[in-house]
């Protein structure tokens, strides 16, 4: 799998982020960074404790970074996801979290698999 | 050794070596200085993903120093101050955000000197908008391209280093700048003039007026928000109003006789031709002093009445430049000889206008006008072009000494910047725990030898609720230093407070030394304070032993006879009302004890003694040992006395080793005796005595017929029978 096959794959946009970091080995390091960034477990636990202020925090960095790297759905997710939690707490955010799961389980997953491919 | 190919036929090969050497070395030490200077960007995001992106781009040329939040932000500019060339800072943070930390900036004039870039997935215009007001820079929104991050980070970076460099080349060019426009005035003015056939002092005499009657009136009034700027600029301009006259013929100019009414309007047209000039000027129109210049040359023959020319303005429709202008003008006229007549005296000349026979002006310029009249006519006497001069170099000075301020200030933000590297070496050198606290923004910063001493970290935010700090604080120690620092006083800052620390699991003594700092607003506010923290357990616990080998007996560790009385005052004092008894004991036979099995053996006697002593009484009891083997017992004894003391007899009897403890106890209350320290023990001891005296071996409370009875009470020092004989 390329890097641009695991953009495709993933619902992110490649040529904008080659756009902007202009370097497909830079990309490629912080794409597999990604894996290991704790964000994400930290948006689980504090959805979890109900601590909605270190949860808007979580998934507004999520937001960020999918931004920087181009992960487009992801982005979408958990940008909608960090709105509905900017002042605490709304219904919502319950379903949008789920959302962010989804789409971060399935980023990642084709992210794994871009990796192991490396690796083979 | 192999040569590369140098271009230098003639050098011989020894030559060629040093030339290389001296070429290698430069290079390195430029690379070394290169490397040295590497300028440092502080990078502040939580998402350790944006920061190494960020690194990725900018760590080639620049050293990323990072932050996770914005305490640690602070935290790290505090420490490196102007050092930090940029900031890269991110707003959704915890602990604190990118608009604390821009806060914080203001406050402390960091953002003065450094540069500030926000980079933020929040665009809403309102963040944008908020950060540009606190004084960033630059807002980068994300996504951000390598590209523009990396030029923006280079320009801000340029931008702040050439700033610096144009302040100071500035500074030194204003005032030749200023100098050499105030000549090009003048000898534009005097072009006119000498046209005019005038001597050139007109020019100079119109200005100094300008300048005095401005100078009154603002003094008289603000109607006109006329600023000492504007006066300065409207005197230069003062020197102009004539410059139209370049425009009409000699011969009218210059005429001697009357004009004709032709001539007339001719000559009238100097004040439109002027500003006609000065509009058609290609260039500088936006500058105040062309602006003033042309209401000046345009206006200067209007009268307040309305009926001068061109326009026949009205009041103040004239704008005061050309007011004041066309007063100075009248007066100059006035006092200097006109091909068309002679000169008038100050004095008449002031007496005329006034009168109103020279047209009519705004009533508050002739009081002007009228007020500093003796000042006018000795000012325009010293006027001179040599005078001018020297008032030239006047305001050259004030120009320099305004100037040195300026680089004094510099040099102040130096010597600052030295201060606090001196301080901060100082501070890590002593070991001493630091502090210095805000109350807006509430944070408490300490030194890193004493952060690291007290497992806090360097800055702490809202310290008065930090969880870390309140446990730091036993009980409420806390509250107890801010309530005595919110009530010293401007004059008597200081403050010494001690309390215990708990710092690495351990409750350890330490004093605190504060000043607190007030602002010098009416009242004062309580700022903050700075202070020290000092560790002082070791030498508290070292007098409180002191303090303990003083007030205690050393054998048995009971109190001794001194402090037991000081204690036994004390409870009675606080509570005289309560019922008390105090009982003297000594052990029968002790003596014979001593002499039969050792000192070794009576000693071991009286520490049992005392043990049992101990164990006998509750814990708010007083028991002292007061003589070689007489103990003493103060006890609270609500109900009854008598049981309470039988129980106590009875419990100390029984044996020790092979010595049979038979026990004489006299015993005092206060409800018999009285409250009287003295009093009380002396009718103990009394009846210590009959118990001796009727056999030992038995307790008896003291009562009126023991009165005259004697002491049996012996000091510790074995001479028993001294005190016995005395009483």
């Amino acid at each position: 799998m390329t890097l641009q096959e695991c953009y495709a794959a993933m619902g992110g946009d490649y040529e904008g982020v080659l756009g902007r970091m202009r370097s497909e080995k830079m990309i490629q390091k912080f794409v597999l960074k990604f894996l290991n960034d704790g964000s994400y477990d930290l948006l689980l636990q504090s959805m979890k404790e109900e601590n909605y202020e270190e949860a808007f925090r979580a998934a507004h960095t999520i937001k960020g970074v999918c931004q920087n790297l181009g992960f487009d759905r992801l982005y979408q997710s958990s940008s909608q996801l960090s709105e509905a939690l900017r002042n605490g707490f709304t219904p919502e955010a319950p379903a949008l979290a789920e959302q962010v799961g989804t789409d971060y389980q399935q980023t990642t997953e084709v992210i794994r698999t871009f990796q192991e491919g490396l690796a083979g | 050794m192999t040569w590369h190919k140098v271009s230098c036929p003639a050098s011989r090969p020894l030559e060629r070596c040093t030339h290389t050497r001296l070429i290698e070395g430069v290079i390195h030490i430029y690379k070394e200085q290169k490397q040295k200077r590497k300028q440092k960007i502080l990078v502040a995001d939580d998402s350790e993903m944006n920061r190494s992106i960020l690194a990725d781009m900018l760590e080639d040329e620049y050293e990323i120093i990072e932050a996770e939040n914005g305490v640690e932000a602070v935290s790290i500019l505090q420490k490196l101050g102007a050092e930090i060339s940029l900031v890269l800072l991110d707003i959704v943070m915890p602990e604190m955000d990118g608009f604390g930390v821009l806060n914080v900036m203001n406050q402390r004039h960091w953002i003065e000197d450094i540069p500030v870039i926000m980079i933020s997935a929040e665009s809403a215009p309102a963040h944008v908008e908020r950060a540009y007001e606190q004084g960033i820079t630059d807002f980068i929104s994300r996504p951000f391209d390598a590209l523009i991050v990396h030029r923006r980070v280079i320009n801000t970076i340029l931008l702040y280093a050439k700033q610096k460099k144009l302040i100071g080349l500035v500074e030194d060019q204003i005032y030749e700048k200023e100098r050499n426009s105030t000549l090009m005035v003048d000898i534009l003015s005097h072009i006119v003039e000498f046209r005019n056939g005038e001597s050139g002092m007109h020019v100079l005499h119109v200005r100094t007026l300008t300048e005095m009657v401005l100078q009154h009136l603002i003094q008289k009034t603000s109607q006109y928000q006329i600023s000492p700027a504007d006066i300065s600029i409207i005197s230069t301009a003062s020197a102009l109003h004539d410059i139209g006259k370049i425009a009409i013929p000699e011969d009218i100019l210059n005429k001697p006789g009357k004009l004709t009414d032709e001539e007339f309007q001719i000559m009238k047209s100097h004040t439109t031709a002027g500003a006609k000039l000065l509009e058609d000027l290609p260039f500088h129109q936006s500058e105040p002093l062309i602006k003033i210049t042309y209401q000046i040359c345009r206006w200067h023959h209007e009268r307040y009445d309305g009926r001068g020319y061109p326009d026949g303005l009205k009041g103040d429709e004239i704008p005061i430049s050309a007011q004041v202008v066309a007063l100075a003008d009248v007066y100059d006229a006035l006092t200097s000889v006109r091909c068309y007549k002679p000169a008038f005296t100050h004095e008449k000349a002031i007496e005329m206008i006034l009168d109103g026979q020279c047209g009519t002006f705004n009533p508050l310029l002739m009081d002007c006008l009228r007020e500093i009249s003796d000042r006018i006519a000795t000012e325009l006497n010293d006027v001179n072009p040599v005078k001018s001069e020297e008032r030239e170099m006047r305001s050259f000075t004030l120009d320099l000494l305004r100037h040195d301020e300026l680089t004094a200030s510099e040099r102040t933000l130096r010597l600052l910047e030295h201060e606090r590297m001196k301080y901060n070496f100082f501070a890590a050198m002593t070991q001493e725990i630091q502090f210095e606290y805000t109350c807006s923004p509430a944070m408490v910063t300490l030194s890193a030898w004493g952060a690291e001493k007290l497992g806090l970290p360097e800055i702490v935010m809202d310290p008065l609720e930090d969880k870390k700090v309140l446990e730091m604080f036993c009980d409420d120690g806390l509250t107890g230093l801010s309530e005595a620092l919110r009530r010293s006083t401007p004059e008597k800052p200081v403050v010494t407070f001690n309390t215990q620390l708990k710092v690495n699991g351990e409750e350890r003594w330490h004093r605190i030394v504060a000043r607190a700092t007030w602002s010098a607003d009416e009242p004062p506010q309580f700022t903050g304070a700075i202070g020290k923290v000092l560790d002082v357990h070791d030498s508290r616990m070292k007098l409180d032993a002191l303090e303990r080998m003083a007030s205690h007996d050393t054998l048995t560790g009971l109190l001794n006879h001194a402090y037991a009385k000081a204690a036994i005052l004390k409870r009675l004092e606080e509570t005289p009302t309560e019922h008390f008894a105090l009982a003297i004991l000594d052990l029968d036979y002790f003596k014979s004890a001593n002499d039969t099995y050792g000192h070794m053996f009576g000693d071991s006697v009286l520490k049992y003694m005392a043990d049992r002593l101990r164990h006998s009484v509750r814990s708010g009891d007083i028991v002292a040992r007061v003589g070689g083997d007489e103990f003493l017992i103060f006890l609270e004894c609500r109900t009854d006395a008598l049981a309470v003391i039988d129980r106590i007899y009875k419990s100390l009897l029984g044996q020790y080793e092979d010595f049979t403890i038979s026990i004489s106890m006299g015993v005092a209350r206060t409800e018999l005796v009285g409250v009287d320290y003295e009093e009380l023990f002396h009718a103990a001891d009394q009846a210590l005595y009959t118990v001796k005296r009727s056999g030992r071996g038995q307790y008896r409370f003291y009562d009126n017929t023991m009165n005259k009875m004697l002491s049996v009470i012996s000091p510790i020092d074995g001479s028993e029978a001294e005190t016995a004989e005395t009483e």
